[in-house]
């Protein structure tokens, strides 16, 4: 709050006015002492805000008072003496109330209304970007085997029925259907039989409707296992017509 | 390097007689006589280097070791024992004059046939002089001299041993002998599976394709300058053909489909091979001429066929394993894909290699059980085309595969082992004389080459 006194030099320039008008008149009486002036009191000023900072969008209630005043400004509009008002800036601003005596002498006050940005807004949930071959992965399911056998059984064609699903609702990915076959059995042989399991699969797959022309076979007979233990469950795992991606480059992502 | 050369023409020396078992067997059995004639006791002592001289010494070592090992393992010859031999080894002809000789055909020895010799080593050159003689004929036992000489080399002595060994093969009535030949086949030892060839006897191994891929079915032309195989180096499976004479591929036109299994004519101007080439998910047999023009197809069976192999007597006849009716089983066919025929009719039966002859079938049979669970020992077997008798080679509880017949008929390499453990042997068409050829890695799918 700030109070400004201009009364001072006022009362200052009065003797010397009473002496350049009694030059010349050395007969004259004495005038009467002047009539004393009343001069009106000083006005004082005053106010806050509660709070002094708010976010964007909130608003503050400014209280001003004021003694001795005749008129009150706020920023330069008149209002009331004493008051309250509430604002809500949008940028941080100063407030200065004036107040004015009957004299025309002023006080002032100001008070600084802080605002402040409100936090950004609590982004809205980040649309996951998962790559397509994380969703590749989650998606696409093999295609297992009987021994010696290449037909599609009943849990093959669960999984080659979402498949299906899945690459009709993605149609630029290719695939690659690799044949694969136990440990057991001649290696030349299983060569044949990956062909005829990754084959079966992919007749499977285009008979659900998806496009031939965006499936390749490879056989890897019993070269690439996925385990290696001499157990039934071992075996049962390698035995599978395995779907991978097909990269730019036409190769396959192992 | 050869001053002297007799050239013998000798037929095959290979019999096969067949006979019922009796009416509670469903297949009656074979027996193999792998020479024709009853065995020769035969003795090698050790040829006679220079005393003295350490680069004689381990020259010699080398052509003994070798000469020896090719007699013993020709079938031809019972080796006599060197323990029982006399105490005078002879250098020259003229070392067996007065008594010396019969020392050799008496007992302990009891030997029929000797072989010795002497080598020398003198201005960088390793010189070796060696006879057969016919103990049985004492007045006139000269059946053969040869004098070898070439660079002092411990591989070059194994050369003369290997060219010394078919000649006494050929003078005892077993034709063209198979030192000379080799073998190919598929290693992992560099960390890739590639074709590897070696000599038959297990030495001089060296690596011949670096496709860091995987390589399989490696076969040796008829003449021995081409190795065909395939390899999915181009990210599918394709025939590979590379020329041992120039180190180089040569071209073969790539398809778009299954491809598998490679086959020789007999007389090299075309290849028989496994394809599924409309993607039907049924491997067929398909020939094309070697250099990749007149692509026709056999067989139509909706189902895998796979492994041909031609008949090499006739280049006639087909042979090839199929799944048609469940399991893979072997058949024959005519070269033009007519009058399929099947061999096997239980198990599975897998790897058919034809004999040189044309009479005799090898091939890896699992004879019992069709299910899952009997994953069993396979074994090598040959079956006599004509009285469709067979015979069980191999008895050791493993698995055996890929079998490969030698030209001479009379030996067939094999792989044996557990799966990722796999090595080569080779062994006599009538059992005998299982050898260990290879030892570090994993090596299957030989394939002998001809002489």
């Amino acid at each position: 709050m700030q109070v400004r006194n201009r009364l001072l030099a006022a009362a200052a320039s009065l003797p010397l006015l009473l002496w350049l008008t009694g030059c010349g008149h050395k007969k004259l009486p004495p005038p009467p002492p002047p009539a004393p002036v009343a001069a009106a009191p000083l006005p004082t000023a005053s106010i806050s805000a509660d709070p002094t900072a708010i976010q964007r969008g909130q608003s503050s209630t400014l209280t001003w008072t004021s003694t001795n005043a005749v008129s009150v400004t706020l920023n330069g509009a008149r209002v009331d003496l004493n008051g309250s008002q509430q604002v809500s800036p949008t940028d941080s601003t100063d407030y200065e109330l004036v107040a004015t005596n009957s004299d025309g002498k002023t006080a002032d006050s100001s008070v600084r209304v802080t605002v402040t940005q409100p936090p950004p807004p609590p982004p809205p949930p980040a649309p996951t970007v998962v790559p397509l071959s994380e969703r590749f992965q989650q998606n696409i399911h093999d295609a297992f085997f009987d021994f010696d056998k290449w037909n599609i059984r009943g849990d093959a064609q669960q999984a080659l029925e979402g498949d299906a699903d899945w690459l009709k609702q993605n149609p630029e990915v290719n695939i690659i259907i690799e044949g694969h076959c136990d440990a057991r059995g001649s290696a030349e042989y299983n060569m044949g039989l990956g062909d005829r399991r990754a084959n079966a699969a992919r007749k499977y797959l285009v008979a659900l409707g998806v496009d031939a022309s965006r499936i390749r076979t490879i056989s890897y007979g019993k070269e690439r296992p996925f385990c290696t233990e001499a157990t039934s469950e071992c075996y049962q795992q390698n035995r599978r017509a395995h779907i991978v991606m097909q990269t730019s480059g036409g190769g396959s992502s192992q | 390097m050869r001053f002297q050369a007799l050239k013998l023409s000798v037929g095959m020396a290979f019999l096969l007689a067949g006979w019922c078992a009796g009416p509670l067997f469903a297949q009656s059995q074979l027996t193999i006589n792998i020479t024709g004639f009853k065995k020769y006791r035969l003795a090698q002592p050790a040829f006679v280097a220079p005393a003295g001289n350490p680069q004689a010494a381990s020259l010699a070592e080398a052509f003994n070791q070798t000469l020896w090992n090719d007699l013993n393992q020709s079938g031809l010859v019972i080796m006599v024992s060197r323990s029982l031999y006399p105490q005078a080894t002879p250098a020259q002809p003229q070392d067996l004059n007065g008594g010396a000789m019969a020392a050799w055909s008496n007992p302990p020895a009891q030997a029929q046939r000797l072989v010795f010799g002497n080598l020398a080593v003198g201005n960088n050159v390793l010189q070796i002089e060696g006879y057969l003689y016919d103990l049985t004929q004492p007045s006139s036992p000269y059946m053969l001299g040869k004098r070898y000489s070439g660079p002092p080399t411990a591989p070059e002595a194994r050369l003369m041993a290997h060219e010394f060994a078919d000649a006494i093969i050929a003078a005892l009535g077993g034709g063209q002998g198979i030192a000379g030949t080799h073998i190919a086949y598929i290693s992992n030892r560099s960390g890739h599976k590639e074709v590897w060839l070696m000599d038959y006897d297990g030495t001089n191994k060296r690596q011949i394709t670096h496709l860091n891929s995987i390589c399989y079915s490696p076969r040796i032309s008829p003449g021995g300058n081409r190795i065909a195989f395939i390899s999915n180096r181009s990210g599918t499976w394709q025939i590979w053909i590379y020329s041992l004479l120039t180190n180089r591929y040569l071209y073969f036109p790539h398809f778009n489909g299954f491809i598998a299994t490679p086959a020789w004519s007999p007389d090299g101007t075309k290849l028989a091979f496994s394809a599924d080439l409309d993607h039907s998910g049924n491997p067929e047999i398909y020939v094309i001429n070697a250099n990749g023009s007149g692509l026709h197809r056999l067989t139509y069976s909706h189902s895998v066929n796979i492994a041909p192999v031609w008949n090499p007597k006739t280049g006639a006849q087909i042979a090839f394993e199929s799944d048609r009716t469940g399991l893979p089983q072997i058949y024959i066919m005519d070269a033009d894909g007519a009058n399929q025929q099947v061999l096997t009719t239980s198990g599975y039966a897998v790897s058919p290699s034809w004999s040189p002859n044309g009479q005799v079938l090898a091939f890896s049979w699992r004879r019992t059980g069709g299910g899952e669970n009997n994953g069993g020992a396979y074994d090598i077997y040959l079956m006599d085309l004509a009285s469709r008798n067979f015979v069980q080679l191999t008895h050791n509880g493993l698995r055996n595969d890929y079998p490969s017949w030698a030209p001479d008929g009379r030996h067939v390499v094999f792989t044996s082992g557990r799966p990722g453990h796999w090595q080569l042997f080779t062994i006599l068409a009538d059992g005998s004389n299982p050898a260990e050829i290879s030892r570090r890695g994993s090596n299957q799918m030989p394939n002998w080459s001809s002489h």
